[in-house]
């Protein structure tokens, strides 16, 4: 038996109200690779911040032993100096400096006022050579492919000396034949007696790659299988991951009469802004009926918000062609103002980053996508703002001592509430709402819900797009499945398990990565990837302004 | 509900109050030091008349600063090539002669030469202001056109108006005068911008003056009333009647003030009117329009804005555009004010206008800012410096002085939101009631 390098006791970390993390157990043994799956937000990322000391000692509970010794970290440089090394989902490399630079950023060599370049230079070439790359290091970042800037990035962690080397989604961004030479690269580490901890969502590449598969599901840890005595099929990983009862955490919606097909988009396809060869809406085709709830499920980076941005009057991506038809008759929206027009509204899943003015009162928020509705010309009836406001916290039963009350004060329930407010006082015909319970406690999730069973009931049309699957199948009447920016299934509610939603992406996954060999994979972008870590920090601010409104009406 | 807390008033109007204790100080020290009435109606005149271009300055950049920090830096340099231009065309000089004269080749000492045998005749003045209105729309369509859809950062573009107009206006003065000033603008000009409307003598009491000071203090006391008698009606919260009575006896008492002081130095000056006219059009549009709100709201979040269906560069472009038009406005205050457009004119007037927006309250990151604030902050600055002048401050402690006040501002302004903050946490008490339990429990085990 190996020794074990780290052991993570009983870790639980609490945001006031959320429980991330609720008695987490790791062990990892020297000269393995561990990975960890889980649904979006089951805490792997969390668990990962709090052993790279992200949150410092004191914010959680439990041990982090390392290599023998109780480990406490204060920030990231006191976890770096025990040799473990995260490497983030998103790469950190500034496209301007050359790779050299980028590798020892933070850790330059020299003495301590001046860097001594020929030693960077050097220095970097040797561990460029370890990971297998052959650019000089003298080339810049912006010049190599993603492939091989995952690779810097692995070089980068070798250069500090990592011991235990944390790769959180490091295939996210690349391609098949890239992914497979970073897999291979990791078992060559390996072999050289690193340690790994590997956080993915490919489930092939975690059964090719892993000694031993943890499963975290709602903030605990569930099993962990070993390669060697375990079944670690992709369908048995599945089963850990999902093995959830859906209970009555889901209003029921009664005597809803679907009607006609109120919005349909077909063959759309959207290329990403920035890279413009990458399609990040393939051949998409959907269509929502109204008084129908239609889920959108997908793993992160699928293409959900994309798909709905380029909807919303063009407001995400290059190059969009495919139809887009409301009630039938084909619209061009070209911008959000054409489109909230013509019906539609697109509730963000940011809401702090595009949705809400967080300097502004509820009120500014609440008659922003439809000040005409509370002006006469170009003048603002202030008081019928007021009335407004105050109708929509009525209803919605939002908590806050005043619609003056800045939305930037409010708990994430409350400002998701507002945000809806904001986009049903618009109102439209079809309500797109991008994962509308993202980083917001379990009562709130409840309100929310039943805010979307009303809005189907007054005959509106709502596509919702999330990622946590119980929520999907128990709020839709329909469920389309998106992976790789394109549907891959549609199935009515009534049919869909989680296994079976699950299964449709693994099929098509790794189908798709065969196919797609050497052409360039979507690349999540577009804040999608805010992480467990960001929703809980929402959650954090969330509940402490929580209070801070609750004394407010106390006064 | 909130309630009604004359805490809060005291803290939304902190600056005003600094501003009224600021005015009094130096009244006081004026008077102790130097004999000198600040409140000496030639005094208070002076005031508003060499600060107008502030107000009219400030309101433009306030526009600008609320769609998120954006500043105009070229507004100074602006200010000096309007003039020179109205200059240009309103007074006979070299550079109109040399374009639009009639020179015949004559004989001169056995030479042949140009000379001139009818000068050019100055244009109109209605002309010479649509000129002027002309340049401001092409150049504030120009920087708005580079700003909203070219994206080049604000400060960069304004930057280059900055270099390129001061070098610009200087030009064409030097070239139409030797002096590099063109002077004696026409009164038909000037009496637009400058001057008092109906005169009298100085020190005999001013009767139209005193009608309008009366008839703009009845109504606000009138409006201040109404809003609240619509509020109850409505069955809208109200501030309560005395509050209301009181606003008014303050707001009338200041407006009578400067119709008396006004009225003892000869009129109305043609610049309050001017001054009023654009702050009560932009204090409607900043409160009380749609887009007013949409300015605010690319301040606040654009990305938030421009989903919500705000054309934000639609809204960048206007800001800009109605900068360089507030910019000619102001430039045809300050050149008719002086009856001269000079090279220097206008030197750090874009300074001035933003540092009492920043004053005055607006955020240099944008969203959020008043017209009411903006004139708050630019009359303190105005105080501060007449009131130093008069009490003998040299011009460079005067500098420093400035510098500091809109250091102070700024840190008090979030020191204040910081404050808010703490204040709104419960949590800090607790902790000290239960420190002070610990504290007992200790002391109970020392006992024992």
């Amino acid at each position: 038996m190996a020794k074990v390098l780290l052991e993570m006791k009983s870790i639980t970390k609490t945001f006031p109200g959320v429980k991330a993390l609720d008695n987490v157990n790791l062990k990892v043994e020297e000269g393995e690779i561990h990975a960890l799956v889980g649904e979006n937000g089951a805490g792997k990322s969390t668990l990962m911040n709090v052993l790279s000391g992200i949150y410092p000692i004191g914010t959680y509970e439990g041990d982090i032993i390392y290599n023998g010794e109780v480990c406490k970290f204060h920030n990231i440089k006191d976890s770096e100096k025990k040799g473990i090394v995260i490497i983030h989902q998103e790469l950190a490399l500034i496209p301007y400096m050359t790779i050299g630079e980028n590798m020892f950023l933070g850790n330059e060599q020299g003495n301590k006022w001046c860097i001594d370049w020929n030693k960077t230079y050097a220095e970097a070439d040797k561990y460029l050579e370890m990971v297998g790359l052959s650019d000089s290091s003298k080339t810049l970042i912006k010049d190599i492919g993603t492939g091989k800037q995952q690779l810097v990035e692995i070089a980068k962690a070798l250069a500090k000396h990592a011991k235990l080397l944390i790769l959180d989604e490091p295939t996210s961004s690349l391609n098949e034949t890239d992914s497979r030479a970073l897999l291979d690269l990791m078992k060559k580490l390996k072999a050289e007696g690193m340690t790994m901890i590997i956080i993915s969502h490919k489930l092939n590449e975690v059964s090719y790659v892993a000694d031993k598969i943890t499963v975290v599901r709602d903030g605990s840890t569930i099993e962990t299988l070993d390669a060697k005595t375990d079944d670690i099929s992709e369908t048995r990983i599945i089963k850990g991951m999902v093995g959830r009862e859906i209970t009555d955490r889901f209003p029921k919606r009664h005597d809803v009469p679907i009607g006609d097909v109120m919005m349909e988009v077909d063959n759309w396809t959207v290329y990403h802004p920035e890279f413009a060869e990458r399609k990040v809406c393939n051949d998409v085709s959907i269509n929502v009926r109204a008084g129908e709830v239609v889920g959108i499920y997908g793993l992160m980076g699928a293409g959900r918000t994309e798909l709905a941005m380029s909807i919303f009057g063009r407001s995400y991506g290059i190059g969009i062609s495919g139809d887009l038809k409301l009630r039938g008759k084909s619209v061009v929206l070209k911008s959000p103002k054409q489109a909230i027009e013509a019906g539609l509204a697109y509730v963000t899943e940011d809401r702090k980053g595009n949705g809400l003015v967080l300097s502004n009162s509820i009120l500014r928020n609440t008659t922003l996508a439809n000040l005409s509705g509370v002006s006469s010309g170009t003048f603002i009836d202030q008081d019928k703002e007021i009335e407004v406001a105050q109708e929509y916290v009525d209803r919605l039963k939002t908590k806050t001592p005043s619609v003056d009350q800045l939305v930037g004060n409010l708990s994430g329930g409350n400002q998701q509430k507002v945000l809806l407010a904001k986009w049903m006082f618009a109102d439209p015909d079809v309500l797109i709402l991008d994962e509308p319970t993202r980083g917001i406690d379990v009562g709130a999730k409840y309100e929310i819900y039943c805010i979307i069973n009303d809005l189907a009931k007054a005959g509106k049309s709502v596509v919702m797009i999330s990622s946590e699957l119980p929520e999907v199948i128990g709020m839709s009447d329909r469920i389309y499945i998106m992976n790789q920016a394109k549907i891959v299934g549609e199935m009515k509610a009534s049919d869909a398990t989680q296994e079976n939603i699950m299964e449709v992406i693994v099929k098509q996954g790794s189908e798709t990565t065969a196919s797609l060999a050497g052409e360039a994979e979507i690349k999540t972008d577009y804040k999608a990837e805010a992480g467990a870590g960001e929703e809980v920090s929402v959650a954090e601010e969330g509940s402490e302004t929580a209070e801070n409104t609750e004394e407010g009406s106390e006064v | 509900m909130n309630q009604f807390k004359m805490k809060d008033v005291f803290k939304r109007n902190i600056m005003t109050i600094a501003l009224f204790a600021v005015y009094v100080l130096f009244v006081v020290l004026a008077l102790v030091i130097r004999g000198t009435n600040m409140l000496d109606p030639s005094v208070v005149t002076s005031l508003i008349e060499q600060n107008a271009y502030v107000f009219i300055l400030g309101t433009g950049m306030l526009m600008c600063m609320l769609t998120g920090g954006n500043i105009d830096l070229s507004v100074g340099s602006f200010v000096c090539f309007a003039g020179a231009t109205v200059g240009l065309f309103s007074v006979e000089n070299d550079l109109l002669n040399k374009w639009f004269g009639v020179w015949e080749k004559q004989m001169v000492d056995g030479q042949l030469k140009d000379v001139l045998v009818t000068p050019a005749s100055p244009w109109s003045t209605p002309v010479v202001l649509l000129v002027a209105l002309a340049i401001g729309l092409a150049y504030g369509a120009l920087l708005g056109w580079l700003i909203a859809y070219v994206r080049i950062p604000p400060w960069i573009a304004t930057l280059a108006g900055f270099l390129s107009f001061r070098g610009l206006g200087t030009q064409v003065l030097s070239t139409a005068s030797t002096t590099n000033a063109i002077s004696n603008l026409p009164g038909s000009l000037t009496n637009i911008f400058s001057g008092t409307l109906f005169p009298t003598p100085w020190g005999q009491l001013n009767i139209p003056c005193l009608i309008l000071g009366i008839l703009v203090s009845a109504a606000i006391a009138f409006l201040n009333i109404r809003t609240r008698s619509t509020k109850i009606k409505k069955g809208y919260q109200a501030d309560p009647f005395w509050f209301v009575i009181l606003k008014s006896v303050i707001e009338v008492a200041v407006v009578m003030f400067f119709t008396i002081e006004f009225a003892l130095n000869g009129g109305i000056p043609v610049v309050v009117l001017w001054i009023g006219a654009i702050l009560i059009i932009y204090g409607i549009i900043t409160e009380k329009t749609t887009i007013g709100r949409h300015f605010m709201t690319i301040g606040g979040n654009a990305e938030t804005a421009r989903l919500s269906g705000i054309n934000n560069k639609l809204v960048m472009f206007c800001a800009y555009l109605n900068m360089a038009i507030l910019t000619v406005i102001a430039s045809l205050i300050v050149t008719s004010r002086t009856g001269a457009a000079n090279s220097f004119a206008g030197q750090e007037y874009e300074l001035d206008a933003i540092a009492a927006c920043i004053v005055g309250g607006v955020s240099a990151y944008g969203g959020s800012g008043t017209i009411i604030g903006m004139v708050v902050g630019a009359t303190l600055i105005g105080v501060i410096n007449q009131g130093l002048s008069l009490v003998g401050v040299d011009q460079d402690w005067i500098k420093i002085v400035k510098g500091l006040v809109l250091l102070a501002a700024v840190v008090f302004e979030i020191m204040s939101k910081n404050a808010n903050k703490k204040a709104k946490d419960k949590k800090p008490k607790v902790k000290k009631a239960k420190k002070a339990k610990k504290a007992k429990k200790e002391q109970k085990l020392a006992v024992n």
